[in-house]
């Protein structure tokens, strides 16, 4: 997405580009002010939690909450902290990106390049399943998987992400494909490639930039998904938003907030982290998951 | 588009077809068929016609679980909507730091639902969050008890929401801002239409096709909010902030009241249905049909 300049030059600084300024800094405060609190209240130790301001600065700097939220912080019985959850994300999300993306790079294939009889049926049902709402299927699904042997298991939680993963995924990789200049499609069938090795030798080394976009799109979806992995993954595969909540919800003892905060702030590093590296990449990924064939 | 018959794009396309028919088509066919049934603990098939929706829409507890998520699909979308153009037509204005306003309006939108929920409950937490350093800074009168409001919960609910996704909106409306053509505003200067006015009535309309995407997918993921309510008010105090999917997640799994799962479950599709019917029918059938003409 280039940034073409469109509107009337800017004009030196009048009442109303003062106001404007005012205006998007309010908001920039508003946008910025729960980042900051959360960061600040992981700081500070819970004597001064209680005494101060939630705003201020902390007097003095205190780290203990972060190994505490990483290593220590109980979730019912246990007091492991967020760390198997991290570990449990990353076995979650790792193959769950890979078996999605790649499952939808084939689909969005053959619709663009490879239509058959009923093809846009099947993909119209599939689109239709992304605006279910999860609670309708999770119940049927978990039966699903339980008559398969796979629920509450790692394989499990992969398949359901898998699932719902692909609607959106497979049509943002069917529109890139079918932007692509078809005469390049026909010159490789001519030249005798097939259905795996015109995908492998040809499209393959041009997904590059959409395969980035899915990605990304997948990586903060499933790292940030709460209800799936709460109902599918079972108890020892837990990802971190879940046993985050299970932290922060404890019924009995005393609240740590700042020992909350950095357990917050841990969860939350990941997505942050693709987001700020990826920042443009990031944006055309909304924009391809938004825009429809 | 070339029509080449081919077996193995179908065999490619199978895991698609097979889950839309298992998952998106079966798991609703489930639903509907176990929501005409008595089921408490597991599934049987024992048939009571209408009963369970009967039932439902007897509770007091699902009128005000409806009643919440009409006020929270109202506020967010509007909010977001307002928000997001605001934002949008600010940074189109070629201000100072345009790329760092923008990474902090969608920095949010990375977050998870369980984290943006966790961050403002503490920001909103009665005793120490924002009303005590607004008491602190001498403002004795200021209240935001909203978390434990009976009546103002689900604004806080709307709060974080619109936060969360706020910034979507501003990408989807700046691409489109962007894509406008530089002599519709070289013509509206020479007319000397005011800018504010050149936006409403000229720019928004145009904008038209953004505006519906946005609607729609933030419509469809109103119906879905689970994680939000349940990590910021857990649905309380007492039930003033549940809404469908929590209702229908407590009768799954906590109350072992599956008929009645069912039954509310395919109540949340219907309306889904309902909201996307009208878009899907003017997208795909009458857009087509006028571009055929």
């Amino acid at each position: 997405m280039k940034a073409i300049p469109s509107g009337r030059r800017p004009k030196h600084l009048t009442i109303g580009r003062i106001g404007m300024y005012c205006f998007i800094l309010v908001c920039a405060i508003f946008f910025l002010m729960p980042l900051y609190v959360m960061v600040i209240t992981s700081l500070k130790d819970m004597d001064e939690i209680r005494a101060a301001n939630i705003l201020n600065l902390p007097k003095e700097l205190s780290f203990y909450s972060w190994p505490k939220a990483w290593s220590t912080a109980c979730t019912g019985f246990v007091c492991e902290g967020l760390k198997p959850g991290f570990f449990n994300s990353i076995k979650i999300t790792v193959p769950s990106v890979i078996v999605s993306v790649g499952l939808s790079a084939i689909n969005g294939y053959a619709l663009a390049f490879w239509r058959f009889r009923g093809a846009y049926f099947f993909f119209g049902l599939c689109m239709f399943g992304a605006f279910i709402p999860y609670q309708v299927m999770v119940y049927p699904l978990l039966k699903i998987e339980d008559a398969l042997g796979i629920y509450s298991t790692l394989p499990g939680i992969i398949l359901v992400h898998t699932i719902f993963g692909m609607p959106i995924l497979t049509l943002i990789f069917r529109n890139f494909y079918a932007s692509l200049p078809i005469d390049l499609f026909k010159a490789a069938r001519i030249d005798g490639g097939n259905f795996i090795k015109i995908f492998f030798y040809v499209i393959i080394p041009m997904s590059a930039p959409i395969t980035i976009v899915a990605v990304i799109l997948q990586v903060t979806g499933i790292w940030n998904d709460f209800l799936l992995g709460l109902v599918f993954a079972g108890r020892d595969n837990q990802p971190m938003t879940v046993q985050l909540n299970n932290i922060v919800q404890v019924d009995y003892g005393v609240a740590e907030y700042n020992v909350d905060m950095s357990a917050t702030i841990l969860t939350s590093l990941v997505p942050l982290f693709v987001y700020f590296i990826s920042g443009r990449w990031f944006v055309r990924g909304i924009a391809a998951g938004a825009i429809k064939g | 588009m070339p029509l080449f018959r081919n077996i193995a794009s179908m065999i490619a396309l199978l895991p698609m077809i097979v889950i839309s028919l298992t998952v998106f088509v079966g798991c609703i066919i489930y639903s509907f068929v176990y929501s005409l049934t008595n089921s408490k603990l597991i599934p049987v098939f024992n048939y009571i016609g209408f009963d369970q929706y009967e039932r439902l829409f007897k509770q007091r507890k699902w009128d005000v679980a409806v009643e919440n998520i009409f006020i929270y699909g109202f506020v967010f979308t509007i909010g977001c909507l307002i928000i997001g153009f605001l934002l949008a037509v600010l940074i189109d204005q070629k201000i100072r730091g345009e790329s760092l306003f923008r990474t902090i309006f969608l920095y949010p939108y990375a977050m998870s639902f369980v984290v943006t929920g966790l961050v403002w409950k503490w920001v909103l937490n009665p005793t120490f969050g924002l009303e005590n350093s607004m008491h602190m800074w001498g403002f004795a009168w200021f209240e935001l008890d909203w978390l434990v409001n009976r009546d103002l919960a689900i604004y806080a609910v709307c709060i974080a929401a619109v936060w969360q996704g706020a910034g979507f909106v501003m990408v989807l409306m700046l691409a489109g801002l962007r894509g406008i053509d530089e002599d519709i505003w070289k013509s509206l200067s020479i007319e000397g239409v005011a800018k504010w006015k050149s936006y409403i009535f000229v720019i928004l309309p145009m904008l038209r096709p953004m505006v519906v995407t946005a609607v729609v997918l933030i419509a469809a993921g109103v119906v879905k909010v689970y994680d939000l309510i349940l990590t910021l008010t857990s649905g309380g105090p007492g039930y003033a902030t549940t809404t469908p999917a929590l209702y229908v997640m407590e009768n799954f799994f906590k109350r072992a009241d599956l008929g009645q799962a069912f039954a509310a479950s395919i109540i949340m599709f219907i309306s889904v249905v309902c909201i996307l019917a009208p878009w899907a029918f003017y997208e795909f059938y009458l857009r087509n049909k006028y571009a055929a003409n």
